[in-house]
């Protein structure tokens, strides 16, 4: 499948997504399946799918500690083990827990990138890379912003922190209604994010139409939500009654919702129940990852692998048979004398 | 043996051409070329069998017929169902990349040959698109387009031929935002070629002889002992001192174990030699073994079982011997084996025997670092004596030298032995240079020929990935006169002389205890006019015994 042909096939598959919502609301009025019946199915199949991989993960045990050491071990009393060392070569659980929570909340190791530039080949460089690590962190915690801002739309009253965050991501009251940057930020991040799939050779080679799928998928959640609010202005106390409806599990249709946003919440019950079986499972399998949740004590601690195989291994005394006699006219020590072996 | 391009020739790559990508994609290019100089030689049928390995027999990666057996897919398919029930790395590391891409150019074998099936996430992804097809639904169903494919006899061969261009070095590893360790990923793999018997010779035949001889080399024991006696002999020569180890001895305090490549090839022989002249000077209570005459562990690149199976020998020797710890040489893969699998394979083994939490006899110094599994590198044991000033020392001995260090994969990686060589170093020479700081640690490069690759046949594949340690090198040469490559591992001592002699022949090869044993005053010591390698000192040069 070269880059055309993905593209084709998964912006095809949003735009066909699109379509069925639009048609099935405006031409069908199937609001109750795309308002009610689709969200809780996405919600149930994203849980349970959840659970099930990450059930199934735990099951397969970590027979060995590996963790990738990216600093000096602790080991002479005099060798400098300081912070960033107890980070990059954890010896201790709270060393660990640093660690992940600088990769999962810093993308650490992402940080670390570079580039290389080969040129000739006579002098090649690497060179601190960290546009990717940027774009990364901007997209997540511009995505973080967005969920939690819609918290609005599923408690009644809301968490203390949502008027806050609405307020620090609406910080340039410019326009009635308020501009919040997160929808535009998160928008150029994720342009830059496929575009950079769709440049480099390098990354349009390894794509699958599972990387560009869900970056079509969350661009066009992205855009409806946009229209929505800036555009086409939704009736939002009525959409507020439909979403409050189904948390409390008492769902209801009002009057007057618009079909764009039936698009917008059908993109996002895809976005649910597509979760679970795709590369998104790196959310959850970040904090599993042996390589970096395990510290660098195996030699303190024994490790132990629950199914460590009992395995036949070359004895001494077989070796010693092999080479009894050689072994004595070479003046080595043997177990036993040639003579009372050979009986 | 295929002809090996000269450097010029081999630094024409195109890492990225823009129609990579463009072109048809990378399922639908098989099959794969298997180029001559770019792979290691078959295993040999005697040796596979040696160790009851599967399917034993004569056959060649050139020909059509790899000589599977007829069910071959399904001994694959289980072998890979089963280990995705054994190590949660990789069933994890099947489902979690997201195909970022920074691992792309981070692999040494990519940068050295532009191949993007050596990019580690594609690399990882011939693996994934097996497992998609065959352990997943959207893959059973969608195919092609949810990045699944069957696998085939001509799959099968892309298998082998990449996974036998990786070196489970884990440098990609580092990069990786999820953690995924490609060596990891390899390492299945190479279970999985097992279970067909398509192992490469150079794992196999030092498997089946370290497993009878002790060692990969499969020196006897008769012979281990003729040559350090050759040693000792050449030591003598050098410094007036005649050096006495011992071998197999019960009762000793320390057991120490190296490779045996440095007991067999230079420029390897001389930090044996550097060893030897430490332990006499030190005059501590240690005996070589010819049982357990091997650090190295071929295993790591076999299977899990046959890993164990060669280190257990580790501590029935160190349990039969009597002695209350060990002491490992300089090597690197054997540091990984020992660090992150030794203690949870083969703890048991050490039961009612008389290892304990290793204490220097020099020193007083408690190892707590290597309490349970009751083995010391050496550059700790050294850099600990240094720090104690136990050791006398003349660096200028070592002023013909200009070093830098290259670490070691499995050290740095795998463990985080990073700065005890760098501080024995500074003590033993004075020109020490590092290389750029992208190219050493814990984002060291490496040496080309790691994880049994280090064959003769497969010279092209070693001069490509040693391409990016190589140009370091040739980065602090050309700016410092660095004319020494230090290094702690035995596979180094073996792979770098050659890539130096190809892309930096300016620049010499020595393990770091070389350089100690060079330095060291001893005790009774005649005037030293030469060094190891029977070149005059600093200084020397117009001396009557030269």
């Amino acid at each position: 499948m070269n880059v055309i042909l993905s593209l084709v096939i998964s912006s095809g598959v949003v735009f066909t997504l699109l379509a069925i919502s639009f048609v099935g609301v405006w031409g069908a009025h199937l609001q109750w399946l795309f308002g009610i019946v689709i969200p809780y199915v996405a919600v149930i199949i994203f849980f349970v799918g959840v659970v099930r991989r990450v059930v199934q993960w735990a099951k397969s045990p970590v027979p060995f500690r590996i963790p990738t050491t990216c600093a000096q071990q602790k080991s002479l009393p005099w060798i400098k083990y300081g912070y960033a060392e107890k980070l990059d070569n954890p010896v201790t659980t709270t060393g660990v827990v640093g660690r992940m929570i600088l990769e999962v909340f810093c993308f650490r190791s992402l940080f670390r990138n570079t580039r290389m530039e080969f040129g000739t080949g006579e002098s090649i460089t690497y060179k601190p890379a960290k546009w990717l690590w940027l774009f990364a962190i901007i997209f997540h915690y511009a995505f973080l912003v967005i969920i939690l801002r819609h918290l609005r739309f599923f408690t009644e009253p809301m968490p203390f922190f949502v008027p806050i965050i609405e307020k620090i991501d609406g910080f340039f009251q410019v326009f009635t209604p308020t501009i919040y940057q997160s929808g535009f930020i998160i928008g150029g991040a994720l342009t830059f994010l496929l575009l950079r799939r769709l440049l480099d050779p390098k990354l349009r080679y390894i794509s699958l139409v599972a990387d560009y799928f869900p970056l079509f998928l969350i661009l066009s959640i992205v855009t409806t939500g946009l229209l929505m609010r800036y555009v086409l202005k939704a009736d939002v106390v009525a959409i507020k009654e439909l979403t409050l409806g189904l948390v409390t599990l008492h769902p209801a249709l009002p009057e007057g919702i618009s079909v764009i946003f039936f698009m917008h919440l059908f993109l996002v019950s895809v976005l649910f129940a597509y979760f679970p079986y795709s590369k998104l499972m790196h959310m959850p399998g970040v904090f599993l990852s042996p390589t970096r949740n395990l510290s660098n004590n195996s030699r303190i601690v024994r490790h132990i692998n629950p199914w460590n195989p009992t395995v036949k291994y070359h004895t001494y005394e077989a070796y010693e048979d092999d080479f009894r006699e050689r072994m004595i006219e070479a003046g080595l020590p043997v177990d036993k004398e040639a003579a009372s072996a050979s009986e | 043996m295929a002809d090996t391009p000269k450097p010029d020739e081999l630094l024409k790559i195109k890492h990225s051409p823009w129609q990579l990508g463009l072109e048809k994609g990378w399922m639908r290019t098989l099959p794969v070329e298997i180029k001559p100089g770019m792979h290691c030689y078959a295993g040999e049928a005697k040796n596979v069998a040696a160790v009851g390995m599967p399917n034993p027999r004569q056959w060649s990666a050139s020909d059509e017929d790899w000589k599977l057996p007829e069910n071959w897919k399904q001994i694959v398919l289980d072998g890979f169902e089963d280990r995705l029930k054994r190590f949660r790395s990789f069933r994890l590391f099947m489902d979690i990349c997201v195909r970022c891409g920074a691992c792309a150019d981070k692999c040494h074998y990519f940068i050295g040959s532009g191949d993007p099936k050596n990019m580690p996430v594609l690399r990882a992804e011939l693996l994934r698109s097996v497992y998609r097809k065959h352990f997943t639904t959207a893959g059973k169903i969608l195919g092609p387009i949810a990045g699944a494919r069957e696998l085939t006899y001509d799959v099968l061969k892309e298998w082998w031929y990449y996974l036998y261009q990786c070196s489970e070095c884990r440098r990609c590893s580092v990069f990786c935002p999820y953690g995924i360790d490609t060596a990891e990923i390899t390492m299945m793999g190479r279970e999985l070629t097992n279970l067909l018997g398509l192992n490469i010779d150079w794992i196999a035949g030092p498997v089946a002889n370290c497993n009878r001889t002790g060692n990969h080399l499969g020196i006897m024991p008769h012979a281990f002992k003729e040559m350090m006696e050759f040693f000792v002999d050449e030591l003598e020569e050098v410094t007036g001192v005649r050096v006495e180890p011992s071998f197999n001895r019960k009762g000793a305090e320390i057991l120490f174990i190296t490779p045996s490549g440095d007991v067999f090839a230079d420029p390897g022989t001389y930090t044996a030699m550097g060893y030897m002249a430490l332990f006499h000077e030190l005059g501590i209570d240690i005996t070589w073994s010819t049982y357990a005459s091997e650090g190295g562990n071929f295993g790591l690149f076999t299977s899990n079982e046959i890993m164990k199976k060669l280190n257990a020998k580790m501590y029935a020797e160190a349990k039969r011997l009597g002695v209350k710890w060990i002491l490992g040489g300089e090597c690197g893969h054997m540091w990984r084996v020992i660090n992150q699998y030794m203690g949870t394979m083969n703890l048991d083994l050490a039961q009612g025997s008389k290892l304990e939490e290793p204490v220097s006899p020099v020193t007083g110094y408690r190892f707590e670092n290597a309490k349970s599994t009751k083995m010391v590198h050496i550059m700790e044991f050294t850099a600990d004596l240094i720090r104690n000033g136990k050791l006398k020392l003349d660096p200028s001995r070592n002023d013909n030298l200009r070093v830098t260090f290259h670490d070691s994969c499995n050290p740095a990686r795998g463990m985080g032995l990073l700065e005890e060589p760098r501080y024995v170093i500074k003590n033993v020479c004075n020109h020490f240079y590092e290389m750029p700081p992208n190219s050493i640690r814990e984002q060291t490069f490496c040496c080309g020929g790691g994880s049994g690759l280090n064959a003769g046949e497969d010279m092209e594949l070693r001069f490509r990935g040693g391409l990016p340690r190589a140009n370091a090198v040739q980065y602090v040469h050309k700016k410092y006169g660095v004319n020494m490559l230090a290094n702690v591992c035995a596979i180094d001592r073996a792979v770098l002389p050659a890539l130096m002699q190809y892309w930096v022949p300016e620049v010499d090869v020595t393990g770091v205890h070389e350089m100690v044993g060079n330095a060291l005053l001893m005790e009774g010591e005649k005037k030293r006019t030469v060094n190891y390698r029977g070149e005059p000192l600093p200084g020397m040069e117009d001396s009557d015994d030269v």
